[in-house]
Order: structure tokens, then C-alpha cells, then sequence
């Protein structure tokens, strides 16, 4: 099998299967947030239940040694229930990232090049990305709430690349044809994939701040959301995950200009996917401005980053197809 | 005493000092920041003199209400309109005052010597407290190891008046110097940009294959206002062949039919005096020649014509550059045959066809980009070419003089339409001679680039991904260590760990806790005794 940019050897049945294995992982994700859900919903009951078995354990302890060291030892003894619901959600995870794994690699022995030549092969390589940052991170600490946040975009990203995106297996056109291809693209659409993230995150802070600002009252509204990190450390994850994908939008800003140079003899020509990219990391520029101005952090900053994510989704879903320009290559 | 509060009174230089401090704040860049973004935005949506003025004319036709308006707005030349010039110019103002104080307070920290310890170090946002099985000479020794090792400039303290033993350390003073890089690479990148307008040019020209592309002598020329035409360097540049490929594997229905695959032009060029070379440009992979670089930007048909006279002696024979319209290279052009009396030259106007059909309600239409079955349908006009001898295009005919020609026989009362494949040749009406189509060559589209200032900006670009990396990986932090030995038994000691960071540091509590253990020895015997988050929530 040739591998380059200027392959011209496409194997439509490879293609065809690759697409296969696309539904099959929207499929099992989709069964994934449902768990994610159910798990949500159950958090509620868990707390209720937790406070039962802790308050009866106090009572034995309390006859029993009527001593004040009661509380560290109930502490230890009232371990947190099994979440089979959450469990079953990492599983079907797996489970579903790793058959996006396959459609990407059939995608590429189908083409014969990376897959990143039009919206339908970046929409399956993004998703693929934000879900193997998620299991990776679910690795490294407890993100269950985090699920149903991430499944929830990634399945209508891939059902997206399915129905609307859907491109056949084909070769480059020539602007296309070049490493950078792989430099450019590969960086775009982690930083997306990160930005996604973010985004999710930003969504659930703004809920968790929404219940906060009501006080007593709004504890007792939305009770699973008990389940997910405090509003504050909301806030701090997002910001941790925006200070990589900002970089990252930096460098894809970069490298599109390299490439520009390359393939139409100029660097910036205000083309509207390269304002466009501007944009977004103007945009994600203020909002780490924000956060160090004084009255600025917190929510304001939090509307900051949420306009960066719109302006991703418009770069992707409206500029890439309906704007006339040089960025011509949605396949569409 | 009066017991109004009267404002205090800034003069010229108050107020001016007052207006500075407005503008470099953090809160104006933030502002000016947001604008930019929403002030480029119409930029993408409406069409661009400086990139489609063509589109620029469309749109004016289909919004004859709402265009006035724009264009006195400057929408159509969003990126070089006075408003968008003013929010980048005051932004580019705002850095630049805002740096450079930064940078000069930023030389001093770097110069000056950590901070001592604290007398009480349980206040700071993080603080641990363990006990060692270890005398504290040992233990300070080994939390001086650790923080150098983790590269923590170091301060000892002995004790003194009342004060244990202590280290201060600090980390992290490369954040603001990436920071601060990173601003001002901006500033360097904004610069060399601005130079690439000033003294940088670009000449486009449609060059058929076997014609030679002199530098200098282009189609038309761009140049920066600082650019000295007269001094662009001698090459030559000739077009051997051009090789074109379109897809043609895929169903006719497939969008992704007569898409193109390869441009490829293979050239000889020749820099001053040296000798000729072969090279190859093609997309994505430009020529270098002389200090600029020659780009294939586009191609299309150039067929070869000749016109003769009545009595056989060639009028005009020349590779006739067609513009391609659509994808699939319905192209259009002029001959002008002006080597005859004004009245009496003649023009012909149409279309080339690489895979020529005809639709009902289009006319003659491409249904192939690549020439599968290539024809010329012509219209012809007779008269004066150049009225008034003004400037006009090569790819079109000025009318204005010119009387057309109607066809003959069945077709006299339509304008004649001659229609020619390679190799035929047809008659003129009127006994004025005949017109050969030869045969298909290509053109290819070439513009050569000269900027000065895209390495600069190049660099600076990277260097600033450099410092940026550094301020958002880098943490300021600064811890203290404080060793007491143990009052019951000389043999122990108590380590406490205190820390705090400049701006948001979400892991300074890990780092603490980490240090505290690693400095007591990393035994996990000894006893964790009280681990207080403080500010921190
Ligand atoms: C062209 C406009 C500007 C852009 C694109 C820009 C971009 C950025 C970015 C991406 C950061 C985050 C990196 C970091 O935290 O170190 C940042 C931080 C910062 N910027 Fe700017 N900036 C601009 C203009 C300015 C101006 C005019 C000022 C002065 C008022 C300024 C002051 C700062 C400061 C103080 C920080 C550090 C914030 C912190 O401690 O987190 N910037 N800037």
C-alpha cells in the first residue's frame, strides 16, 4: 500500500467498513451516556442513603464508647457505595473509543493518507482524540460525573460526521497535499478536542454557580448535580485544560501560516477560516486576560471562554461550508 | 473648612498621565481584545475588495440599498478600514506600555535576592507539618538537596533572636519572562508584518508553456510604497511544460469528479549570469530564485490560433490565454487581429471548451476540466480594436467600434457563430480570410512574492510560542522550610513546610505536600501532623 498526500489509490470497500465501525461507536456511546446518566440520577439517592448508614453507625458507636472519637472513626467505616451505573459507563467508553480507533485506522488503509483531508475525517480524528483524553484521564482520577458531559457532544459530532459531514473515500486536491496537512490539522483538532472539554466543563460550572447564587434553595435543585466537583474547582479545571489547548490553538495559527505560504505564496491573506482562527484565539487570549483583571474572574470569564467555544463551532460548522474562500475542502 | 469634596484637579499632564494609565491597563487590553475579535468578524462575511473584487461587484448588484452604506462604512475593506486600524493601533499601543514597565520592574526581581522566612509560616495558603526520626542538621541538609534539585533558588537563614533554622526558596521566575516574551514578540511580529507591506511586492502573470517569465515584467504588479521597481534582480524563467490531472476514477455523479490532483510545472531558469537550470514548481512547493519565490497559483488553456488573409499570409498566430470560468475550465478569451487598417481589424470573442457539449438552456458548456474533446466557439466583430487607444484587457474585446459579424446562409439573421475543434479551419464571411485552431496548449499562473519581513515574523511567531509555553507551564511559587529540633529528644526534629504562589496555582497544595515528604525523608512512618489549607477554599 502506497502511504502519501498524493495517493490516488482509494480502497472504496475499506472505506465502507470504516463507516460501519462509525456507527457502531456512535451506538455504544450513546449506550455509555445513558449509563452516565443513570448514574447521575442516582447520585441523589446515594447521599441519602450514605447519611442513613453513617447516622446508624454513629448511634452504635455512640452507646457503645459515648467518647468523642466517634466522629474519625465513623469517617473511615461508612466506605461510598459501588457505582455499577458509572462503571458500565467507563466500559462502554472503552469500548466505543476503541471501535472510533478502528474506523480512523480503516479510514487511513481506505485513503491511504492521514485522514484529515475534509470535514468528514476531522470530525471522526476530533472525536477520537477528546475521547481518549477523557479515558486517559479517568485513568488518573475519579471523572465519572464528567461522562455524560463528554459521551453527551461526542455522539452528535459522530452522528454529524455520519449524516450531514458523510464524504467518500477520495483523494487530495493539490493545496492539499503536503506534510503540513498533518502538522496543521492534527494540532487543530486536538486543541478542539480539548476545547470541547473545556466547554463541557464550563457548562457544568455554569450550572453548579447557578445553585450556588441561590443559596439553601438551590442546593435542593438539580440534586444530582451534588454528584460533580464544586463550582471553584469547575472553574480551576477549565482553566487547566485551556492553558493546553491554547498553546496548541497558537501553534495551529502558526503553522497555518507556514502553510499558507507554501501553498498560495502568502501568510495571511484574511481569508475567512484564517480570521476566523484568529478569532477563536483572540478570543480565548481575552479570556485568560480575564481571569487575571481584577472583577473580571469567575463568571464573566466564564462567558469569555463559552464565546471562544461558539466561535470553534462556527469556524467549523458554518465558515468551513458556507463561506467562500481559499479554505475550500469540506468535501461537501 | 468647607465640607464639599471637590474633585482633584488634573491639568494637561495629569490628564494626560490619567489617559496612559487608562490604556495600559488590563482592563482596556481586555476590552480592546473583545473588539478585535467582533470587529474582524464582518471581515469573513462580507465579500473583500483586496481579495475577490469580483465578489465585491456581485454583491454590490444584489444589494443596491445596503451597499452605499457598507462601502461608506468600509465594509469591504474591513482589514484596512480606519475603524479596524484604530482598535489594533491602540491595542499595539496598550502593549507596548504595558510591557515595558513590566519589563524593567521584572529585571529588577530577577536581580533580587529571595525573601526571608516568615515568622509564621502557617498563615501561607499551604502549609504542612511533619516530625522526623532525625536530628535537624540532617534534615535541613537534605531539604536543601531537594529544593536545588527542583531547581528552587535558595535562601538560608541561620537562627537568630528567637527564629528556628529556615531555607526560603523560589521557583518560577521564568513565567513572567515568558510572559513577557511572549507580549513582546507580538509587538515584533505586528512590526515585521507592517515592513512586508512597506517594501514587499508581488507580480502575477499568465505565462504559456514555452514562453519565457522575465522578472519585472508582469501582468500586473503589487508593490509596497518603500518597493524601488527599478532594482529587481535579473532571472528568467522559462515554462517547458505543464502537467494537470483531474479526477476521473469516480462516478460522474461524485462531487468529487473533475476535482483537480496534480499541477505540476516543469521550468529552466536562469539567475544573472549563471547557467540554466531545470526545476519544478508545483502546489505547496515554490521556487526560490533571486531573493523571491515564484508560486503555480493557477492554469488554464491557451490554444493555439492563427488567422489568415485571404490570400493564405498569416495576420496573427500566437497561444491564446482563455480564463477558465467554473471547475470545470469553461474558458473565455479574445483574438485581436490588429495588424490590419483600423476599420477594417478583426476580433473574435468566446469560449474554449476542454470537453465541449452544448446545453439547451447554458449554450455551450465543460462537462471535464481536462481536454477529452476540446472546441472553440467564437463570435467574430469587425472595426476598431483599441478606440481612443486606452488600456483594455487581453481576455476581452472593447465592442464600442466594432460592428458584429452575422452568420451566412440558414444563419443570416443571427450573429455567426464559429464553432472549431484541433486541427479545422474555417472560412471567414466576407472573403476575409480563414481561422485555424492549431492545437490545446496550457498556461500557468505564476506570481512571484518578495517580502522581507515573513522570516522576522516567522521568528518571532516561534519565540513567542516559546514564551508562552513557558508562562502557562511555569508556576511562581515560593516555599519555606523551617527545622526545629525536637525539645524532648535532640535525636528528632519538626520540619515545617510552608508555600504560596503569585497568581493561580491550582496544584501549590500537591507541590507542598510532595516537598514536605519528600524533605522528611520519604518515610511513610513518620506521622503527617496537621496539613492546613489557609486562603485557599
Ligand atoms: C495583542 C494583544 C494581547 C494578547 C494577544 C495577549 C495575550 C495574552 C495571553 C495569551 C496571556 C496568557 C499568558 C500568561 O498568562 O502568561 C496574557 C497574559 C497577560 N497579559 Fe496579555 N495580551 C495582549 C495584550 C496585553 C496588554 C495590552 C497588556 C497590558 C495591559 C497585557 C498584560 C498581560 C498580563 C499582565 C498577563 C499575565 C496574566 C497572568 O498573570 O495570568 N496583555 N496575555
Amino acid at each position: 500500500m502506497k502511504f502519501d498526500f498524493s495517493n490516488d489509490h482509494i480502497d472504496t470497500g475499506i472505506a465502507t467498513l470504516s463507516s460501519h465501525f462509525l456507527w457502531a461507536s456512535a451506538l455504544v456511546l450513546t449506550l455509555a451516556m445513558m449509563s452516565f446518566a443513570l448514574d447521575l440520577a442516582g447520585a441523589p439517592y446515594r447521599a441519602a442513603r450514605l447519611e442513613a448508614r453513617r447516622s446508624a453507625t454513629t448511634q452504635t458507636q455512640a452507646t457503645a464508647d459515648g467518647d468523642v472519637l466517634v466522629d474519625t472513626a465513623v469517617a473511615t467505616d461508612v466506605a461510598p457505595e459501588k457505582r455499577p451505573w458509572g462503571g458500565r459507563g467507563i466500559t462502554l467508553s472503552w469500548l466505543g473509543t476503541l471501535l472510533l480507533i478502528v474506523a480512523v485506522v480503516t479510514r487511513t488503509i481506505a485513503v491511504g493518507r492521514p485522514p484529515l483531508g475534509n470535514m468528514y475525517e476531522f470530525s471522526m480524528v476530533g472525536c477520537m482524540f477528546a475521547m481518549v483524553f477523557f479515558l486517559a484521564w479517568s485513568l488518573k482520577s475519579d471523572i465519572r460525573w464528567l461522562g455524560v458531559f463528554i459521551t453527551g457532544p461526542i455522539v452528535l459530532f459522530e452522528m454529524l460526521a455520519a449524516v450531514i459531514y458523510y464524504t467518500a473515500a477520495s483523494s487530495l486536491m493539490p493545496s492539499l497535499q503536503s506534510y503540513w496537512l498533518s502538522i496543521h490539522v492534527t494540532v487543530a483538532t486536538l486543541s478542539v478536542a480539548l476545547s470541547t472539554l473545556a466547554f463541557s466543563l464550563t457548562l457544568a460550572y455554569f450550572v453548579q454557580n447557578w445553585r450556588d447564587e441561590r443559596g439553601e434553595a438551590g442546593r435542593e435543585r438539580l440534586k444530582w448535580m451534588d454528584a460533580l466537583p464544586s463550582a471553584a474547582s469547575l472553574d480551576r479545571t477549565t482553566y487547566g485544560v485551556l492553558i493546553v489547548a491554547f498553546p496548541m490553538w497558537t501553534f495551529t495559527l502558526i503553522a497555518g501560516a507556514i502553510w499558507a505560504q507554501e501553498a498560495w505564496g502568502h501568510y495571511w491573506n484574511w481569508d475567512p477560516k484564517e480570521v476566523w482562527t484568529l478569532v477563536i484565539w483572540v478570543v480565548y487570549a481575552a479570556y485568560l486576560h480575564a481571569r487575571a483583571t481584577a472583577g473580571w474572574s469567575g463568571k464573566k470569564a466564564a462567558y469569555i471562554a463559552l464565546a471562544g467555544f461558539v466561535a470553534i463551532l462556527i469556524n467549523y460548522g458554518i465558515v468551513n461550508v458556507y463561506f467562500v474562500g481559499q479554505h475550500s475542502y469540506s468535501g461537501l | 473648612m468647607s465640607s464639599t469634596i471637590t474633585q482633584p484637579r488634573l491639568g494637561p499632564l495629569g490628564t494626560a498621565r490619567w489617559f496612559w494609565r487608562q490604556l495600559t491597563s488590563m482592563r482596556t487590553a481586555l476590552f480592546l481584545l473583545l473588539l478585535l475579535a467582533v470587529a474582524a468578524i464582518p471581515g469573513s462575511i462580507i465579500p473583500q475588495t483586496g481579495i475577490d473584487a469580483g465578489r465585491v461587484a456581485m454583491y454590490k448588484t444584489n444589494h443596491p440599498s445596503l451597499a452605499p452604506w457598507l462601502d461608506r462604512l468600509g465594509f469591504f475593506n474591513v482589514f484596512v478600514s480606519p475603524w479596524f486600524a484604530a482598535i489594533y493601533i491602540l491595542l499595539i499601543i496598550s502593549l507596548i506600555g504595558c510591557v515595558i514597565p513590566r519589563i524593567r520592574i521584572h529585571l529588577r526581581t530577577l536581580r533580587a535576592p529571595v525573601p526571608r522566612t516568615p515568622k509564621n509560616l502557617s498563615r501561607l495558603p499551604a502549609y504542612v507539618e511533619r516530625s522526623v526520626d532525625e536530628p535537624a542538621d540532617v534534615v535541613l541538609d537534605r531539604a536543601r538537596q531537594v529544593l536545588k534539585r527542583k531547581r528552587y533558588r535558595v535562601r538560608e537563614d541561620a537562627a537568630v533572636e528567637g527564629r528556628a533554622r529556615s531555607i526560603a526558596a523560589e521557583a518560577g521566575r521564568m513565567r513572567e519572562t515568558g510572559n513577557l516574551i511572549f507580549h513582546s514578540c507580538l509587538i515584533w511580529v505586528v512590526l515585521a508584518v507592517a515592513a512586508g507591506h512597506l517594501w514587499g511586492w508581488r507580480g502575477d502573470a499568465i505565462v504559456p508553456v514555452g514562453t519565457p517569465l522575465v522578472n519585472g515584467q508582469y501582468d500586473t504588479l503589487n508593490a509596497g510604497p518603500l518597493v524601488d521597481t527599478s532594482k529587481f534582480s535579473p532571472w528568467l524563467l522559462r515554462l517547458n511544460s505543464l502537467d494537470v490531472s483531474f479526477e476521473d476514477k469516480v462516478a460522474p455523479t461524485s462531487p468529487q469528479y473533475g476535482q483537480p490532483r496534480h499541477f505540476t510545472a516543469y521550468t529552466t531558469v536562469q539567475d544573472g549570469n549563471g547557467k540554466p537550470q531545470r526545476k519544478v514548481i508545483s502546489v505547496n512547493h515554490s521556487l526560490s530564485i533571486g531573493g523571491n519565490s515564484v508560486y503555480l497559483l493557477g492554469n488554464g488553456y491557451a490554444p493555439m490560433i492563427t488567422v489568415r488573409d485571404a490570400k493564405g499570409d498569416v495576420l496573427y498566430q500566437q497561444e491564446t490565454p482563455f480564463l477558465s470560468q467554473d471547475n470545470n475550465y469553461k474558458s473565455t478569451g479574445a483574438v485581436k487581429v490588429s495588424s490590419l487598417p483600423s476599420s477594417q481589424q478583426m476580433g473574435f470573442f468566446g469560449f474554449f471548451l476542454p470537453t465541449a457539449a452544448f446545453s439547451d438552456t447554458l449554450g455551450p458548456v465543460s462537462t471535464f476540466p481536462a481536454p477529452k474533446d476540446p472546441a472553440l466557439v467564437l463570435g467574430m466583430y469587425v472595426g476598431n480594436l483599441f478606440p481612443g487607444n486606452e488600456p483594455q484587457s487581453v481576455y476581452t474585446l472593447d465592442t464600442s467600434a466594432m460592428k458584429q459579424v452575422q452568420g451566412t446562409g440558414a444563419q443570416s439573421k443571427q450573429p455567426l457563430r464559429l464553432m472549431l475543434k484541433p486541427g479545422q479551419t474555417v472560412k471567414l464571411p466576407g472573403g476575409r480570410g480563414s481561422i485555424t485552431f492549431n492545437s490545446v496548449q496550457r498556461w500557468a499562473g505564476l506570481s512571484t512574492r518578495h517580502d522581507p519581513g515573513k522570516l522576522p515574523a516567522l521568528y518571532g511567531a516561534l519565540l513567542g510560542l516559546i514564551g508562552l509555553i513557558m508562562s502557562m507551564t511555569l508556576r511562581r511559587r515560593r516555599v519555606f522550610v523551617k527545622v526545629t529540633a525536637d525539645p524532648q529528644d535532640p535525636a528528632r526534629s519538626l520540619v515545617s513546610v510552608g508555600g504560596l504562589a503569585k497568581g493561580e496555582d491550582p496544584r501549590l497544595e500537591v507541590a507542598i505536600d510532595g516537598l514536605a515528604l519528600a524533605v522528611a525523608g520519604d518515610d511513610s512512618t513518620h506521622v503527617q501532623l496537621r496539613t492546613q489549607a489557609g486562603a485557599r477554599t
